[in-house]
């Protein structure tokens, strides 16, 4: 009888290779999965007493809170689509091989393997009000009070662009190198022109791999911290939620608020996530590549 | 090899890259030449240079203890992701079982979710345990994205390792240890090295996940980074730049590394390489 159900159960995948999945399993069971639900669990039982919803209305009841949402949407949507739009065209002329891409390629790394800490640092120091930029601008007269860029919502902008670029620049590329060159090449050979053959052919089969660098983007933006502390304006204009929780976890050790608003962050990042990703399953996603 | 064309189009392209990496190199080149400077105050360039501050750096930091934290955290977290993550990623390149979509799904989120989310809950829990704080703490939330990107980077290279090899291996009456020590993880070198090396990357530069779990004697190089500038006024702007220009070098021997094993674009997520035309 065992032997019988052995056997069924092999026929359908599962047999003694299974156990290999076991440790990664309980890893994120434990690390990841049941962390989740304490803190889901703890968001409902308010550390003031109060309705099991009282961390929820607390935060949506005061503005300062509410903003946080506003705040950090109007500086991660922006950032990543400006992203995802800058790196289409470069990307579509560096496709293919040239001299010196390698090159390129590992410059543009750099920004990435930085990280926001060190950006943070460099952009205080180059865009301030005695940096390079503004000096510049000023002895060739194009200015003539430095501009502020720095410790306001620009200085945070400026960092999610000097990260953000070049991880979709080259995510991007590598959409655009696994679409078959041999479709382009028929369309021209039926008189499709540069501009057609762009519209008609590769940006239909680029669009799926464009939502999914744009969520890759906007997830590395939406959970802008250090750089909205270190450039940027952390009690006014760039009070980004993720500020907002780390303020009631580790100034107030409300862990139960703040819990509440990592899970209302989590929750405005999937609404994200998911109109992007209802938007991408429907368009084309042939066999031909350039799908994310 | 392919000549790029000078249209009106391409030029302007040309110019936004090249106005992006002008400044960028004067984002990177300011802290340089910060934390070599005396006094920097409203010129072109400090009025002298001088290598002070790395020393006062590395003394006000503790940074020999900060990078020895730093190093231990990323091998750790690099031996433990691959241990945990390598043999999964077997499983589900090579299986098909009721419930595959949804372990697949469970090992993405945590790529998916932003640090901060799922980091305080997680940092909360650590806390309660008695891990946070501490080495073991830094670890363990460091290793919550670095598994699954073990397992999203080794599925490819498992995928290419041809079954029959394995068969092959089995009718000759190797029994399933052998099997992967001898035949599978010979072949699996590359992947292996590439998914370390991306892990050791990460790891050295996640700021969130560190930053809600350390303590005081288990920061590393970026979270002391960001304490020492968030702190700003009380030690001098020039030794804080000098620290800051150790990290950037540390990274960037790490990139050099990187890149003699993995291309550019695995750096930021799992693509194949290119085909060669």
């Amino acid at each position: 009888m065992s032997a019988t159900w052995q056997h069924r159960l092999a026929e359908r995948g599962v047999d003694r290779r299974l156990w290999l999945l076991l440790p990664a399993t309980i890893f994120v069971l434990l690390l990841f999965v049941y962390p989740f639900l304490y803190g889901l669990s703890l968001s409902f039982q308010p550390t003031d007493g109060g309705g099991v919803l009282a961390n929820y209305s607390k935060f949506f009841s005061d503005a300062y809170q509410r903003d946080t949402i506003a705040t950090t949407l109007k500086i991660a949507l922006p950032a990543a689509l400006l992203n995802v739009l800058a790196a289409v065209p470069i990307a579509f002329r560096l496709r293919g091989r040239f001299r010196g891409k390698r090159l390129l390629t590992t410059i543009l790394v750099v920004p990435i393997t930085l990280g926001t800490v060190l950006t943070a640092q460099g952009l205080l120091n180059y865009l301030g009000p005695t940096g390079w930029l503004n000096r510049l601008l000023l002895s060739l007269h194009i200015v003539d009070d430095p501009i502020r860029l720095t410790n306001n919502y620009w200085g945070v902008f400026f960092s999610l662009v000097i990260t953000g670029f070049p991880f979709a620049f080259l995510l991007v590329l590598s959409y655009l190198s696994g679409i078959d060159p041999t479709l382009e090449r028929a369309a021209a050979t039926l008189g499709a022109s540069r501009a057609q053959r762009f519209r008609r052919i590769t940006l239909p089969l680029l669009a799926p791999g464009l939502a999914t660098t744009f969520l890759l983007t906007f997830v590395l933006a939406f959970s802008v911290f250090p750089s909205a502390v270190l450039v940027g304006n952390p009690a006014g204009s760039t009070r980004v939620i993720s500020l907002a929780a780390y303020q009631a976890a580790y100034e107030q050790y409300d862990y139960s608020y703040a819990s509440a608003i990592a899970m209302v962050m989590g929750a405005v990042e999937l609404v994200v996530v998911a109109i992007v990703l209802v938007w991408r399953s429907r368009l084309y996603t042939g066999s031909t590549g350039g799908k994310g | 090899m392919r000549q790029i064309r000078a249209t009106p189009l391409g030029w302007v392209i040309w110019a936004v890259v090249v106005f992006f990496f002008v400044n960028l190199a004067g984002v990177v080149l300011s802290v340089l030449v910060s934390s070599f400077g005396t006094k920097w105050f409203d010129t072109w360039f400090p009025s002298g240079f001088t290598t002070q501050w790395y020393g006062d750096a590395w003394r006000e930091f503790t940074l020999f203890h900060v990078i020895v934290v730093t190093l231990l955290v990323s091998a750790l977290v690099v031996v433990l992701s691959v241990l945990v993550g390598a043999p999964a990623a077997y499983v589900l390149a090579r299986k098909n079982f009721p419930g595959k979509r949804l372990v697949y799904l469970t090992f993405l989120l945590p790529i998916l979710m932003p640090p901060i989310t799922y980091g305080i809950p997680l940092a909360t829990v650590l806390y309660k345990f008695g891990f946070a704080g501490h080495l073991s703490g830094v670890v363990l939330a460091n290793l919550v994205p670095s598994v699954p990107f073990v397992i999203l980077t080794m599925t490819p290279f498992i995928e290419q390792v041809d079954p029959r090899i394995e068969d092959a291996a089995r009718m000759l009456g190797a029994g399933t240890r052998a099997v992967f020590l001898k035949i599978l993880a010979p072949l699996l070198v590359p992947g292996l090295l590439a998914s370390a090396i991306l892990v050791l990357v990460r790891t050295v530069g996640m700021f969130e996940l560190t930053f809600l779990t350390a303590g005081p004697d288990s920061q590393t190089l970026v979270v002391a980074l960001y304490y020492s500038m968030s702190a700003a006024g009380i030690r001098a702007q020039q030794s804080v730049d000098a620290m800051a220009v150790i990290y950037t070098g540390m990274m960037l021997v790490l990139l050099v590394v990187a890149l003699r094993f993995v291309n550019p674009t695995q750096l930021v997520a799992r693509v194949k390489e290119e085909p060669s035309e």
